[in-house]
């Protein structure tokens, strides 16, 4: 455990000094920032109107940026790491292969979480600084959501190092999964329904398997609980998990798809050449 | 104490490693030479248990692979290439010294003791140090603790001559209770180092010979050399050397270096042979 802490406390160290994390937190505070100054908390949309509306336009960008910015952040520092030698060295230490693996998700997982999370929480605080009511129950899952995204996408993210030898396949390689992803969102499914190729069932199949639009649906079933605008496909939805239980869903299944495909890397990882 | 049995190691379809065996008891003082892709370092890498590979490889009865902890916990490292490490200083001291289970204190000491000024430097980045002190610190990793072997590829290539020659003290402190591995490409700049030479080419061993370790790691030797006319590039690799001129005209130098340093210093005079009218070396 304390070679865990060691190693999760030095990815830590580590990331707080890279470029890509100054940017990272830049994106978020900026986000929550310019939302406040543009008075996204005046403007009423759907019947939401203060931080309510703010937090849903924030989670709405957070799903477009930080699946992306986690994968491809990850796959660069930790292959380009064993590329430039990091891993020949510091493997060379005694430290076990499950506390260094686990270590660098812990600490990469916090590193990629506080700074989304502390955006959010900055919001609130500001709100109610200024008198606006924050909606605790929406503060609250949308928290969840957001440490599960964080998890799913870094536990792909660190499958995807352990498979690829160099940084540019291991970009390549993160950026496709995105892509893919983001084709298989259920405008582009419904698309392709439309045009009769597949049975609706494998379309909502497809897209309750994709965490991108599992994710999507969760935050639009809080302002939208019959999920109006996701049109038949919401029926499935609800007959087979019920709005509750579509909660739930959203935030085990992309958990479980996270630390799968993470158990998955570390396990290629110990069987394979470390630097 | 350390057992390569039959180990051969392929990327690909290049086989990089090929069959190697070999038996390196406590106290041997083994030079691991050849050229570049000889394999040096991916044996070195088999014995960390970093690659995986056909055959066996064993550290007191140990696999590096699956006893990493107890394994590796008695092999100090130091890599030929500084890894490019954005953390500060003293949080690479206290990290390796932790896993280690050693003092820091340790590595502190030994880091002064090769002039490296550890306290100027705990909070600035590693990879922003300079080449020689990037090497000093790694040293100092390595030596500041108990480690039963010593793996050092190029340990000495970029530290200057003081260092060097305290640097093979450090090493002569630890002649009776450490096995070393010294691997480079050229076996002048280890002769003096140790009493076992092996040579790899084409990831086979084709020269395993037991050398006589007549030279003292903490000797010196006394310099002497007539130049025939001054010259400022060789007045400046003698400076480097600490060897100075006694007479105004600059042309008899005289000064001490590192025993084990004397092939590597002839090394460098060799490039001015032209200007040497007169060279003696004594052991002092």
């Amino acid at each position: 455990m304390k070679q865990l802490w060691l190693t999760a406390k030095l990815d830590i160290v580590e990331s707080l000094r890279a470029r890509w994390f100054q940017i990272y937190t830049l994106v978020f505070g900026g986000i929550v920032a310019l939302l406040f100054v543009f008075g996204l908390t005046e403007s009423r949309v759907l019947g939401f109107i203060g931080l309510s509306r703010l937090l849903v336009t924030y989670i709405q960008l957070t799903m477009a940026i930080l699946p992306i910015f986690v994968l491809i952040t990850t796959v660069r520092s930790v292959a380009g790491d064993r590329e430039a030698g990091v891993f020949e060295y510091l493997l060379s230490l005694p430290v076990s292969l499950s506390a260094w693996f686990w270590g660098k998700i812990v600490g990469r997982y916090i590193v990629v979480f506080a700074p989304v999370f502390l955006a959010m929480l900055g919001a609130v605080i500001w709100a109610t600084i200024v008198g606006i009511e924050v909606p605790w129950d929406m503060f609250g899952y949308y928290t969840a959501l957001l440490a599960v995204m964080a998890m799913c996408f870094l536990g792909i993210g660190m499958l995807i190092s352990s498979v690829a030898r160099t940084t540019d396949m291991a970009q390549g390689a993160a950026f496709m999964v995105w892509l893919v992803l983001l084709l298989f969102l259920d405008l582009i499914l419904l698309g392709v329904m439309i045009q009769g190729k597949i049975a609706p069932e494998l379309a909502i199949t497809l897209a309750l398997a994709n965490p991108l639009q599992v994710f999507r649906t969760a935050a639009l079933a809080l302002f939208d609980p019959q999920l109006i605008v996701l049109g038949p496909s919401a029926y499935v939805i609800l007959d087979l998990f019920g709005a509750a239980g579509y909660k739930v869903f959203a935030l085990a299944y992309p958990a479980l798809l996270g630390l799968l495909s993470a158990t998955a890397g570390y396990f290629l990882f110990r069987r394979g050449d470390l630097p | 104490m350390i057992q390569f049995n039959n180990v051969a190691k392929t990327f690909r379809k290049a086989r990089v490693l090929d069959g190697i065996s070999l038996n390196i008891g406590i106290g041997e003082r083994v030079a691991l030479i050849g050229s570049n892709g000889a394999g040096k370092t991916t044996l070195i890498r088999c014995l960390l248990g970093e690659y995986t590979f056909d055959g066996s490889v064993s550290i007191n009865g140990l696999d590096p692979r699956s006893h990493r902890t107890a394994v590796l916990g008695k092999i100090g490292f130091v890599p030929q290439l500084p890894p490019p490490l954005k953390m500060p200083v003293g949080q690479l001291i206290e990290f390796s010294a932790s896993l280690c289970g050693t003092d820091p204190q340790r590595i502190h000491a030994i880091a002064r003791r090769l002039g490296l000024d550890l306290e100027a430097i705990l909070t600035r980045q590693f990879v922003r140090l300079s080449g020689g002190m990037k090497q000093k610190l790694l040293i100092s990793i390595a030596l500041g603790r108990d480690a039963q072997v010593l793996v050092m590829d190029e340990p000495a290539a970029n530290l200057d001559p003081e260092a060097r020659k305290i640097f093979f003290d450090l090493l002569a402190e630890r002649l009776n209770d450490a096995t070393m591995i010294i691997s480079s490409h050229r076996l002048d700049e280890v002769s003096a180092l140790v009493n076992r030479v092996i040579e790899m080419d084409m990831g086979k061993v084709v020269l395993d010979d037991k050398v006589a370790d007549d030279v003292s790691l903490t000797g010196t030797v006394s310099c002497r050399i007539l130049l025939k006319r001054f010259e400022p590039a060789f007045a400046k690799a003698l400076d480097g050397w600490r060897i100075a001129p006694v007479d105004e005209k600059q042309l008899e130098w005289r000064g001490e270096i590192a025993g084990p340093d004397r092939l590597r210093f002839l090394g460098i005079v060799s490039r001015y042979t032209a200007l040497v009218a007169d060279l003696s070396l004594a052991e002092c």
